[in-house]
């Protein structure tokens, strides 16, 4: 009877603890998740960080449920406290890899926690690439899908290799439809190319490819930044403007280039101290959270239905796809974007490029078309 | 009274901690690249190399070493937006730890470059690692999280689309971290046990890629900071941020200015070697010699000499009190490391992976040694405990006597 009593004492003990325990985590993971910008919630979350990473791994899952919700900065907090605790249960052979592995499939979970339980896993497990990732091909994370396209990229090499035209092309088809980086995407395509199939870049990417545009406008002195011209207090595309040189008029512009680049320097004239404004319509059949993805070597200001995104002045760093994303909430029906592109007066032969891309795409970096029927980006009044 | 008396020794004490055996930071223990009280092999070949450790992705930032732990960072993905810690055993070479973050801030850099351009930095009990997205990380010597920061995340135009370089600094209980962009520019200092800004500066709103001197005028006076951009140098307070002097007459975005001798090397007009001011006298410049023009790695002062690399891998020394040109030695560049000095010799790594080593004497240098690592190597090295360590993309090596 004695002895009953004491396995339970011990039961209820354990029990408690297990429960305290998971208290602490659950309040740490709290306290965390309260970090903002410019280090506030610093304090508390750093002592906070230091007892979670003490947890042991039943912490593991809850932490990662936890990235649900939580801002970037805290989800790498989160992310320190994982890995101690992880790295320890590697070493002590107590990794929850069923848990994880579970994790890792669930698709409801958040994207970047599934990234980290699936690298986490594989250092004990690597075989659960071969189960895990085939399946991967359109997943929201970004990662996941990357590895599931380039197992796809592979594939169709091998199978072109071997004189298997036709399931070569069926192979990269797939791995094109879950393909955002451009690196992959220029693999995939070239081949496909060969093989005959026509493939439209810029509907894949989401890239705006018609444009009305108007200028020059002054930049002298890069004062141009910050002048506000007419474009920017009201877009009406059949005024003449008092431009740089005299009038200038809106007209309508097209770019057949494969990543949407338009080249103002090229397709109009290379002004240099100069402003354009570029406007086109993206319409959407929702509300929906996306992001303005551009890439341009210019100094450039970038509004939606008449607010101001974000502005960047810096001229001649480079241009790269997807060079900056800015996150925007469009609207159903027409949105209306208008770029403010400025180009400087530096004389060097790297600094004369003035030329744009833009393209709207889901966080995921999954491109998005605009789904106006008759005209995909084709302003209208 | 007794705090001014504090507030003065503090950081001088912070600074001299750090000068044992350890290499804590970006040119070393006092930012000059010179290891005082160490004996690296001076006569190396394939043998000298003791252990070498594999990394992944990439990173043109350099070692540091902390006790017995030698730190490096590295990033990874498409985006290169994974941003690695690693820790390993100075002995033997062996992985001790590592974490990852994900970048907050942008991760575009031009393709020589790295999102792990920036060397980390130590105050012997903690490590402190900046990337090019601005993202700061605080980790125990145990690879045991202590705070982020995210400074692209908090002020979304600091940024540069050719990538960001500056390392930071410690001194005393401040982690100064350089933002400077065309943009949102600022430099800031942080608190090392939290992260949270003690004070931030706007800073000159041009690209750059230098990193800051800590200057020690003399053991009874207050550290400062040296803060070199396209306008010249800021001598400022590390616990403030205050400006103590200024020298205005410009200087190069690259290559950093270097203390020696209680004198400033800026890269300014070629070279220029500036008495530092006060809060009362500004900086006096002693001598400015274009044939002493640095290139991309930052000048050295060593032995009462100066030394810099051209753009044409041609190492020169100077006197220190005119700036004439005492020798020349042609090496096999290109360089983008900065030399380091100990036992009257200089390490130099070119960027395909050749170390040099480059006996001292009154009238010439001569090479003792060479190494190919074969191996695009940009990271300045670092010296500890009478080893050498140096970084490439794939590896970390040790170079030790035999």
């Amino acid at each position: 009877m004695q002895r009953i009593r004491f396995l339970f004492c011990l039961m209820f003990l354990f029990s408690s603890l297990t429960i305290l325990q998971a208290n602490d985590v659950a309040q740490n993971i709290a306290k965390i998740k309260q970090v903002q910008k410019e280090g506030q919630g610093n304090l508390t979350a750093s002592k906070a960080v230091q007892q979670l990473s003490q947890s042991d791994a039943s912490a593991l899952i809850p932490i990662l449920s936890s990235f649900e919700g939580a801002n970037p900065l805290a989800v790498n907090w989160l992310r320190g406290a994982f890995e101690a605790i992880a790295a320890r249960a590697i070493q002590q052979k107590k990794l929850p890899v069923k848990n994880l592995e579970e994790f890792v499939l669930d698709t409801s979970r958040n994207p970047r926690a599934r990234r980290l339980a699936y690298e986490t896993l594989i250092k004990v497990d690597p075989a659960a690439a071969d189960r895990i990732i085939p399946g991967m091909i359109n997943d929201t994370s970004v990662t996941l899908r990357r590895d599931a396209v380039q197992r796809l990229i592979n594939e169709a090499k091998n199978l072109e290799k071997s004189g298997k035209k036709d399931q070569a092309k069926k192979v990269y088809q797939q791995a094109l439809s879950g393909a955002t980086d451009s690196d992959q995407v220029k693999n995939i395509v070239k081949p496909l190319r060969s093989l005959g199939e026509k493939i439209d870049l810029q509907k894949h990417f989401g890239f705006l490819s018609e444009w009305m545009i108007v200028g020059p406008f002054d930049n002298r002195e890069k004062k141009g930044y910050d002048t506000v011209y007419a474009p920017e207090e009201k877009l009406d595309f059949a005024a003449a403007l008092e431009g740089k040189e005299g009038k200038v008029n809106w007209k309508s512009v097209n770019t057949k280039d494969d990543y949407g680049i338009f080249d103002v320097a090229k397709s109009i004239s290379p002004y240099k101290g100069a402003v354009m404004y570029c406007a086109a319509d993206f319409h959407s059949p929702q509300k929906q959270s996306l992001e303005i993805r551009l890439g341009t070597p210019n100094a450039w200001k970038i509004w939606v239905n008449g607010k101001l995104l974000f502005a960047r002045n810096e001229y001649h760093r480079g241009m790269v796809l997807d060079q900056y994303s800015v996150p925007v909430t469009v609207q159903p029906g027409k949105n209306v974007i208008l770029l403010k592109l400025c180009q400087n007066e530096q004389d060097d032969s790297w600094a004369q490029r003035y030329q744009f891309q833009l393209r709207i795409a889901h966080p995921s970096g999954t491109g998005v078309q605009s789904q106006k029927p008759q005209s995909t980006t084709q302003l209208s009044p | 009274m007794k705090n001014e008396f504090l507030k003065l020794v503090l950081p001088l004490i912070a600074v001299c901690l750090c000068c044992g055996a350890d290499w804590p930071q970006f040119r070393g223990p006092l930012t000059n690249n010179v290891a005082t009280s160490e004996t690296p092999p001076s006569k190396v070949d394939q043998e000298n190399i003791a252990w070498s450790a594999d990394l992944k992705g990439r990173g043109a930032s350099g070692p540091i070493v902390v006790g017995n732990k030698v730190f490096i960072t590295s990033t990874t993905g498409f985006k290169q937006d994974q941003l690695h810690v690693h820790c390993f055993d100075f002995n033997t070479g062996k992985r001790l730890w590592e974490r990852q973050f994900w970048a907050t801030g942008r991760t575009q850099c031009h393709n020589k470059m790295s999102v792990a351009t920036s060397t980390p930095a130590s105050d012997g009990k903690r490590v402190f690692a900046t990337f090019s997205s601005n993202d700061v990380v605080c980790l125990d010597l145990d690879g045991n999280l202590l705070w982020i920061r995210g400074l692209s995340h908090d002020f979304p135009n600091a940024s540069n689309s050719l990538g960001m370089a500056s390392s930071p600094v410690v001194v005393g209980e401040t982690l100064i971290v350089p933002v400077e962009n065309d943009d949102d520019s600022f430099t800031t200092g942080l608190d090392v046990k939290t992260g949270i800004a003690r004070w931030k500066i706007k800073r000159p709103r041009v690209a750059n890629w230098t990193s800051p001197a800590i200057l020690k005028s003399a053991p009874e006076a207050e550290a400062l900071v040296l803060l070199q951009s396209s306008e010249g140098v800021d001598a400022i307070y590390p616990d403030t941020g205050e400006t103590a002097w200024q020298y205005e007459q410009g200087a190069g975005r690259i290559p950093s200015t270097t203390v020696g001798e209680n004198i400033l090397f800026v890269p300014s007009n070629g070279l220029t070697a500036l008495q530092p001011g006060t809060s009362s006298d500004p900086p006096k410049v002693l001598w400015k010699e274009q044939k002493l023009s640095p290139a991309t790695a930052s000048p050295l002062v060593y032995q009462k000499r100066v030394y810099t690399v051209n753009r044409a891998g041609v190492l020169s020394c100077g006197s220190l009190q005119t700036g004439e040109i005492i020798w020349r030695l042609r090496l096999k560049g290109p360089f983008s490391a900065t030399p380091i000095a100990a036992a009257n010799h200089l390490y130099l790594i070119s960027e395909k992976g050749l170390l040099q080593v480059v006996q001292l004497s009154e009238e010439k240098g001569d090479v003792t040694g060479e190494i190919d690592l074969k191996e695009t190597i940009l990271a300045t090295p670092a010296i500890s405990n009478n080893s050498l360590f140096l970084r490439s993309d794939k590896h970390l090596w040790k170079i030790s006597s035999k």
